[in-house]
């Protein structure tokens, strides 16, 4: 099949002339997809808006020959290569909420660029709208037609996304991140959109991704991506069996799992150099532990190490190519873990004991501000954490688990319900010592500082609050220890959080809850925008911190690769209630409710086993609205008139796994757990 | 003693302010941390000259401010009598400027009136001619040597003022050197002004350099005069609308709930009546005040001295609100930050949070629109002014000299000079403001720093 874009010897620079990508050379062919991966500031986005010619300010490209379909793409004039922009290449980008306009009708959208490329008007044009939307599944087209953005889900967004790219019937389609702000569900529903829209009309497609399971499930091949070079290059099959370059190796064994589980990760020290910082020899020598002193004196060459698959690096270099290297793969260096048994085999005493918890938001509406409505976020949920173990609470975004974990620090006031902590119970009033017991880690690292405190007056702020330490003497040195922990400098402790990196920010978040030595802390998706290898790093800090300490973590995530490397017990949740719970082997591995196992199946896998994929069809259903009996019926494929009628009873199958399901209930109906 | 000092309520306004100022800077001294972005603002070449124009005006606002009344020259029973003239010793330095005022309107350097009167010679014809100035150019025996004495004492000035700025730049050289300040903006900003000061100095021994305006007085000493109540009416409307647009709109917007609905509805209310006519029942109602009370005022200018401050209070209470929606919006952009909520876990008291968190992240937006609201305060005074409701007509103001030009543009030969200068000062000095403002933010905003590099 011929090559639709062929790509050799990209460079884009700043106007100082530092390289922010540097001498790129891919080939994609019809019907196959090209996965740029790579970490955060690699520059895989900067690669696509080049081959777009989309560069922002400042940013020039040099000396590099890119042809898509036979057109020398930089040797356009702008007029030209807007034709070609939604005609013949089209883009798909992250944020789908982002990516369309607010003011303007799903239809308006697409006929916009029907009639620029296709040369459609009026009815003919909204006929092909209706087509093109019927054709990438969004249901009832006709309707959805004219309907504005916010009207329709996240994944409906980046569905009409998929449909404007491709209304001018590209022959390449650029999809930069196109599920990374999407539930694991509706990720799976995009990326077998994309599948099939390929394999319909073989367009090219260059797909980037930091997420290794997404490449397993789309890539024909793969480049992967390091500060702004192509480092290793194959297809799929051999790059999942074979890694080469010790990068690619460490971000294998990065990735967290069931079988890690009593080890820490093989994380990658450091993180990510600034884009265009090292000039002078190989740009991962830093973080690389077989690196010796040629990395760092001279820059690899690009090595062909067989047939499709080349690496940029010294080791594989020196023997030419064709050897064998079988005998030179570099041993996954997991830094000699210590394979200790568990602390806690047996679970300790019980740290924080919830029962049946509420938390309802009202709607109000009209001038007199009258309540119509209840958003039920937390509808009954009951959980129990013993000292020094995990409990992780996985669910799609909107389940409610961030108003779960707020209602427990009380910063949101539960309607009804019990929570106690270490055998007290909380109730509005928190006291100083249980402000203190109770610490939370955010999210978003560049969110969760303020970035007008430096690290210590962050650090010292709930020392403050909850009159820990007093004395400047003994705070600063407890400072310094907190530092030491979590692994900073000490240096640190004046800078401002900007000065940091996602990892560190981190770390410094962690420190902060561990300032007021707390017995329970939550973790609200710790890692969710973090990389690869910093998550590792991270998962390591928190599970040793773990064991130092004795903490109880409630872990809030949905990425079940650290579910099963991290938690010891699970519970799924679904709109405000838990409808399974267990220990983590027995939820991950012998799920029982439909939504488990329709959230297991949607994960991307890098085995790239051939599943039996259960498609959830649609979106989370409103909570302020929830359907009538079991709340996951409308999605169900096994749903009956009983589930549709009734909310099903927790029924218990082991003494620490129940399950809500009628499918499940007649084992022991009797055995109710409230 | 020969003067007695006088201390007006804005002069007490004004050394409050300045000592706060002091003590800041001392108390920044004190902190490494503190003082790192103020470093930072020392090395920008920008911000160093609009500070070096900011503070020559700064300079003759409080020479201005230095009030007092000279003592005369007979005596009561043996008592000292003074003058119940108030000046300031900016008046003493600049007298000839002050008393030397011409009949009515002329140009700048002009050496004749503006328009032509009738002129009875010494053979009693009567001739329509331009007079010759009282002082503009009086040492001329012929109006045609104007140019070149204009020409030479220009340059003389001009060159006088270069020695002077090359013996200041070379005393502070090494100084800047060794604080690494922009030596080389300043310096060059440095021999620009000198030069500048020098000719207008020089010229203005023996000319009007801005001309005069309709009763003769010289534009040049009104504009110079006008800088100290534009100063007042920019720092002490900003010392009113400050506390209360900062706090009422991050409590707005941090409280939500019923505290933010009464803080709207008061500014939305305060923003739905007509400014000006608040402020004029207001200034009125002071005026009525003032003229029932003859004996609270020892001279004229305590009078008109209480009318300024008084339009500063009233124009504060009446423009806060603006500032206070952007606070709100941001505010409650802000308290949705994790960081908020992780101080929240702790237990941080609503205030500690509103001081530590939430007001320095919104220092940006104060700074900014402060310094932008400045022109727009010297300008409500100027509006204010043409309504009869502004400063005392007795107090010389960018406002009374805008107004006053007003009148003129309409008249064929224009005179112009008033407004120029008026306006020449007044964008010289709003947009040092700026700039400074500028990089002061710059400075302080830790994204665009880093700390390693201001070591």
């Amino acid at each position: 099949m011929a090559d639709i874009l062929s790509v050799s010897g990209l460079v884009t620079q700043l106007h100082n002339g530092i390289r922010i990508v540097d001498d790129i050379s891919f080939n994609i062919r019809a019907g196959e997809t090209f996965v740029l991966l790579g970490e955060s500031g690699c520059g895989k986005s900067m690669t696509a808006l080049s081959l777009l010619r989309l560069l922002p300010d400042g940013v020039t490209h040099t000396d590099s020959v890119a042809q898509l379909d036979g057109i020398a793409l930089f040797g356009l004039r702008e007029r030209e290569m807007r034709d070609l922009r939604g005609g013949k290449m089209a883009m798909i980008f992250q944020e789908p909420g982002l990516s369309l306009n607010p003011v303007m009708t799903v239809g308006q959208q697409i006929t916009e660029v029907l009639s620029l490329h296709q040369g459609l008007r009026g009815k003919t044009a909204r006929n092909r709208c209706v087509e093109l939307l019927n054709q990438v599944g969004i249901p009832d087209p006709a309707r959805r037609v004219a309907e504005y953005p916010f009207q329709l889900s996240g994944g409906m967004k980046q569905r009409v996304m998929v449909a404007m790219a491709l209304a001018g019937r590209p022959k390449l389609l650029i999809a930069d991140e196109p599920t990374t702000a999407l539930d694991v569900t509706i990720q799976a529903q995009v990326l077998q959109l994309l599948r099939d829209t390929q394999a319909e009309n073989g367009m090219a497609m260059l797909l980037i991704t930091h997420d290794l399971g997404v490449v397993a499930e789309m890539a024909h091949q793969v480049g992967v991506m390091y500060a702004g070079q192509i480092v290793e290059q194959a297809s799929r099959a051999r790059l999942f069996d074979q890694p080469l370059h010790p990068y690619t190796q460490k971000l294998f064994a990065a990735l967290p799992d069931a079988a890690h589980r009593n080890q820490s990760l093989a994380a990658i020290p450091g993180s990510v150099p600034p884009l265009g910082s090292v000039m002078q020899g190989c740009r991962f020598a830093a973080r690389c532990d077989r690196a010796w002193s040629l990395c760092r004196e001279k820059t690899p060459g690009w090595t062909e190490v067989h047939t499709g698959h080349g690496v940029r690096c010294h080791l594989y270099q020196m023997q030419g190519a064709g050897n064998t290297v079988q005998e030179k793969q570099v041993r996954l260096s997991v830094p000699d873990v210590d394979a200790k048994p568990e602390l806690h085999p047996e679970p300790g005493p019980s740290l924080l004991q919830v029962s049946d918890l509420r938390v309802h938001f009202p709607i109000r509406k009209g001038l007199l501000q009258r309540v119509v409505g209840q958003v039920k976020a937390v509808d009954g949920v009951t959980l129990d954490i013993p000292q020094g173990r995990t409990l992780a609470l996985v669910g799609e975004s909107g389940c409610g688990k961030t108003t779960l974990a707020k209602a427990l620090l009380q910063l949101v006031p539960a309607l009804s319900g019990r929570v106690q902590l270490a055998g007290q119970t909380l109730s509005g009033y928190v006291s100083r010592e249980q402000r203190a017991a109770m610490q939370m880690v955010f999210q978003d690292p560049y969110a969760s500082l303020n970035p007008k405190m430096r690290v210590a007056e962050i650090l010292e702020e709930g020392m403050t609050a909850l009159d820990i330490d007093s004395g400047s003497k003994a705070r600063q040195s407890h400072i310094d220890s907190l530092l030491d922990q979590v692994g900073l400098a000490r240096g640190a402790k004046w800078r401002y959080p900007h000065e940091f990196s996602g990892g560190q920010r981190q770390r410094i978040a962690i420190a902060r809850a561990l300032a007021v030595s707390p017995r329970l802390l939550i973790c609200d998706e710790p890692t969710s925008a973090l990389d690869v290898s910093v998550q590792a790093q991270i998962l390591n800090l928190l599970k040793s911190l773990q064991q130092k300490f004795e903490l109880g973590y409630l872990f809030i995530t949905h990425n079940l690769a650290v579910v099963e490397y991290l938690a010891h017990e699970v519970c799924v949740m679904y709109l405000g209630r838990i409808v399974e719970r267990g220990t983590a082997a027995e939820v991950l591995r012998s799920p029982m409710h439909p939504y488990t196992r329709a959230l297991l199946s949607a994960v991307p896998r890098i085995d790239g086993a051939n599943r039996d994929r259960i498609r959830l069809e649609g979106d989370l259903p409103s909570p302020a609205n929830p359907p009538q009996g079991c709340h996951f019926s409308p999605r169900c494929a096994h749903a009956t008139e009983q589930c549709r009628a009734h909310y099903p009873p927790l029924t218990r199958h082991s003494p620490t796994h129940s399950v809500s399901c009628y499918l499940h209930v007649e084992a022991r109906v009797d055995d109710r757990v409230f | 003693m020969s003067f007695m000092p006088v201390f007006l309520w804005s002069d007490k306004l004004i050394f409050l302010i300045l000592a706060v100022g002091i003590a800041c800077v001392w108390y920044v001294r004190q902190l490494e941390h503190l003082l790192v972005p103020w470093r930072r603002v020392a090395r920008n070449p920008t911000a160093m000259v609009s500070l070096l124009v900011l503070s020559l005006f700064v300079l003759v606002g409080l020479l201005d401010t230095l009030h007092y009344r000279a003592a005369l020259p007979d005596r009561n029973d043996g008592e000292t009598v003074y003058s119940p003239e108030v000046l300031s010793v900016f008046d003493k330095l600049v007298t000839p400027l002050r008393t030397q005022t011409e009949k009515t309107y002329s140009a700048p350097l002009a050496v004749t009136l503006y328009a032509k009167e009738s002129v009875i010679d010494a053979s009693g014809h009567v001739l329509r001619e331009y007079p010759r100035l009282r002082f503009g150019g009086a040492g001329l025996t012929d109006v045609r040597q104007r140019d070149a004495d204009i020409f030479r004492r220009g340059l003389t000035g001009a060159l006088a003022g270069l020695a002077a700025g090359l013996l200041i730049a070379l005393g502070s050289k090494r100084w800047l050197v060794k604080r690494k300040w922009p030596m080389r903006a300043l310096l060059a900003s440095t021999l620009v002004i000198s030069v500048l000061i020098g000719a207008t100095v020089n010229l203005a021994a023996a000319y009007h350099v801005l001309g005069t305006d309709k009763v003769g007085q010289d534009v040049l000493y009104l504009s110079l005069k006008s800088i100290r109540t534009g100063l007042i009416i920019g720092t002490v409307t900003t010392l009113v609308t400050l506390p209360l647009a900062l706090f009422l709109g991050v409590a707005a917007g941090y409280f939500r709930g019923w505290v933010d609905d009464v803080i709207q509805y008061i500014y939305t209310v305060l923003s739905s009546i007509p400014s000006v006519l608040l402020i004029a029942a207001a200034v009125l109602m002071m005026q009525v005040t003032i003229d029932m009370h003859p004996g609270w005022f020892t001279t004229l200018a305590s009078r008109a001295d209480l009318r300024l401050v008084f339009l500063c209070l009233i124009l504060g209470v009446t423009s806060w609100t603006g500032l206070c929606r952007l606070l709100r919006g941001e505010t409650l952009k802000l308290r949705e930050m994790e960081y908020i909520q992780a101080a929240q876990a702790f237990g941080v008291s609503p205030l500690r949070i509103l001081m530590r968190h939430i007001m320095p992240n919104v220092m940006h937006i104060v700074l900014i629109s402060l310094v932008m609201d400045f022109s727009g305060l010297v300008l409500a005074e100027a509006v204010l002014s043409y309504v009869g409701v502004g400063v005392d007509p007795s107090m010389i103001s960018f406002g009374t000299m805008i107004n006053a030009a007003r009148l003129e543009l309409g008249r064929e030969p224009m005179v112009w000079w008033s407004l120029a200068s008026a306006f020449g000062f007044m964008l010289a000095l709003v947009l040092a403001a700026n700039l400074f403002a500028d990089a002061v933010r710059d400075a302080f905003d830790p994204r665009l720093n880093r700390t390693w590099e201001a070591e």
